[in-house]
């Protein structure tokens, strides 16, 4: 059994809009956001798929660049912007439905984003 | 169009054996392989600490110099990690689950391991 | 101008079986809209993967839910296994697939269970719970738990089973498959949950297709998706038909799991005849180093794992999203415009594994 081989696009967050929209009119379906930490800055992953053939877009950002929401494309956006703003603290723009930090209330605000090293005993 | 079919489940559930076990008068239902709680055999522990490193929970805490070997029961997620990279096997896997308790604690078992002496150095006369 | 009235719908709540909260605005009893609120279970599990090594992370990774733990396990190792580039052996990816549908069947057999128990139907509930017993039991003989199997791990599996051991079960789904017929026929044929779920929360294909609903929510309504036919583990050796209805009601996807059922069992039959002989798994040397999205058909829909390593011990970012989070999207859209007595039958019908969507 051998896995399929994904493409993986980095492109620049201005031209997102134009590339979600061209996705989208070609009838593929959002599959998931996500982000993660390398260093000091984020990369988030726009995941798109049609009929089992798996595309992706990468952008990075900082953590103070505002990040425009896909929501008025893809009505289902808003769980995933809500859950990398409220663990990583992204700031994100535009969302269709705003919970404004409490989707995920958490004790520490963006607990993703620190590294943390208490020790841990039994 | 089903005739009665619900009436016929019921009745043979009615008459037949109820399905549930009265534990813990009864014993519960286990297998040969089934995971229930992990004990030590303290004879053969050489306390090198390889079962504290691969405890996903952080269950076990091993002491060489004072020669114990403590385990958190309530921490313990019986995963068989430590059944299965100790070196010396000297860790076992019970059918039956640990008895409850009241308060959080751990158990500590002493080990009795003996490092056994090398065999003296014969001073081969030569022939 | 009617009034409009907030009511908090869980997190506990006699139905569900894991806490989500739902404030839904009603005008005098029919739903308006609704507000999803979830968080009460964050665990924390992707941060935790910074900590373990990457083949002390399986433990973790099946313990996200206990419905569908084995599945998490095996995306997970498949995942790692292809950055590493290692070949499983035949015989434990067609073990994979048999522990994978055994899990398929008692998932679904305990989602029967709680349907039958948002509409007050105890007995039902019951029965169904009284046949998912015999699959637990497979499952605790030949892995040793019932509900947590730990036996997959990065390179194969831990255990095998014995060639007796996979006839008695061959044999055992015989006897299995008459009671689940019986069970399917009153789900599906009874007047009263007809009554209670034609026509209740519907979802239209398009509605489906573009708010992002998966697994049996988007088979019901039309939508062809099913991971299973990508061919991973050993479901590429194997027959297997989609089941595709399209109401797009609950009672469509009551209907698309009570089929499910049968598709499980035939799957299961083919594995145990064509599983080969030979070694279990493969020792693993190296530390990965790289990155890839793993995909996988879980009871309740697609799920996808993102694993990216560095080329140390422990993983920089796992990621696990699982299909109820992409489900909620529809769920908002199916209950706008339906009576308060039917939202416990409509939550209930996407399947909702919370401990899952929160991690």
């Amino acid at each position: 059994m051998t896995l399929p081989e994904q493409s993986i696009t980095a492109i620049d967050i201005g031209k997102l809009f134009g590339s979600v929209e061209q996705f989208k009119n070609e009838g593929y379906r959002l599959v998931q956001i996500n982000c993660t930490k390398v260093g000091d800055v984020f990369e988030i992953n726009y995941s798109f798929d049609k009929d089992f053939i798996f595309k992706n877009l990468r952008i990075t950002v900082t953590a103070e660049t505002e990040v425009p929401s896909i929501s008025g494309m893809y009505w289902g956006a808003f769980v995933y912007e809500n859950e990398m703003h409220d663990l990583f603290g992204i700031q994100v723009r535009g969302m269709n439905i705003d919970f404004k930090g409490t989707f995920i209330r958490t004790a520490i605000k963006n607990p993703f984003s620190v590294t943390i090293t208490k020790g841990e005993k039994p | 169009m089903a005739f009665f079919e619900m009436v016929k489940m019921a009745l043979r559930t009615v008459t037949n054996r109820p399905a549930t076990i009265r534990y813990p008068s009864e014993p519960a239902k286990k297998t040969i392989i089934s995971r229930g709680h992990v004990t030590i055999d303290a004879s053969k522990c050489i306390s090198c600490g390889t079962c504290v490193r691969k405890c996903p929970s952080q269950a076990l805490v091993v002491n060489k110099e004072a020669k114990t070997w403590q385990i958190d029961r309530l921490r313990c997620v019986v995963c068989n990690s430590c059944v299965d990279t100790c070196p010396v096997k000297c860790l076992f896997m019970d059918t039956q689950y640990s008895a409850p308790v009241t308060a959080r604690g751990v158990e500590t078992i002493t080990i009795t391991y003996v490092k056994p002496q090398k065999p003296e150095k014969k001073d081969e006369a030569a022939v | 101008m009617t009034k409009q009235i907030i009511i908090p719908f869980g997190p506990q709540h006699p139905v569900l079986p894991e806490p989500i909260h739902l404030d839904l605005v009603l005008e005098d009893e029919r739903v308006v809209d609704v507000i999803p609120s979830i968080g009460y279970i964050h665990r924390g599990f992707e941060k935790l993967v910074e900590k373990r090594e990457f083949t002390d992370y399986v433990y973790i990774a099946e313990r996200t839910c206990g419905i569908c733990s084995f599945i998490h396990g095996m995306t997970y190792c498949q995942g790692v296994e292809k950055i590493m580039n290692i070949e499983v052996p035949e015989r434990a990816d067609f073990l994979r697939t048999i522990w994978s549908e055994y899990s398929r069947l008692h998932s679904h057999l305990l989602w029967l269970g709680l349907f039958a128990d948002s509409f007050g139907f105890e007995n039902l509930f019951m029965n169904a719970w009284r046949i998912r017993e015999r699959v637990l039991d497979v499952m605790e003989q030949t892995t040793g738990g019932r509900v947590i199997q730990g036996s997959c791990k990065v390179g194969g599996v831990r255990r095998d089973i014995s060639g007796e051991k996979l006839d008695e079960m061959n044999k055992a789904l015989d006897i299995m498959e008459k009671e689940i017929e019986e069970l399917t026929t009153v789900f599906l044929k009874d007047d009263t949950i007809r009554h209670r779920t034609k026509d209740v929360g519907v979802l239209s294909k398009e509605d489906a297709y573009h708010l992002g609903a998966v697994g049996p929510t988007a088979r019901a309504s039309g939508v062809d998706i099913d991971l299973r036919k990508t061919g991973y583990a050993a479901y590429g050796k194997l027959n297997l038909e989609a089941v595709i209805e399209s109401g797009g009601d609950c009672y469509s996807r009551c209907a698309v799991r009570s089929s499910e059922l049968f598709t499980s069992m035939d799957i299961i039959r083919q594995a145990i005849r064509k599983i080969p002989e030979g070694p279990i798994d493969v020792k693993v040397t190296g530390t990965p180093n790289g990155e890839y999205f793993t995909r996988a058909e879980q009871p309740r829909g697609e799920l996808v794992h993102y694993i990216k390593g560095n080329g140390t011990k422990f993983l920089v970012r796992s990621r696990i999203r699982t299909p109820t989070l992409t489900n909620i999207p529809p769920l908002i859209k199916m209950l706008q415009g339906c009576e308060l007595a039917d939202v416990p039958v409509i939550v209930l019908s996407i399947d909702p594994c919370i401990s899952c969507t929160e991690r």
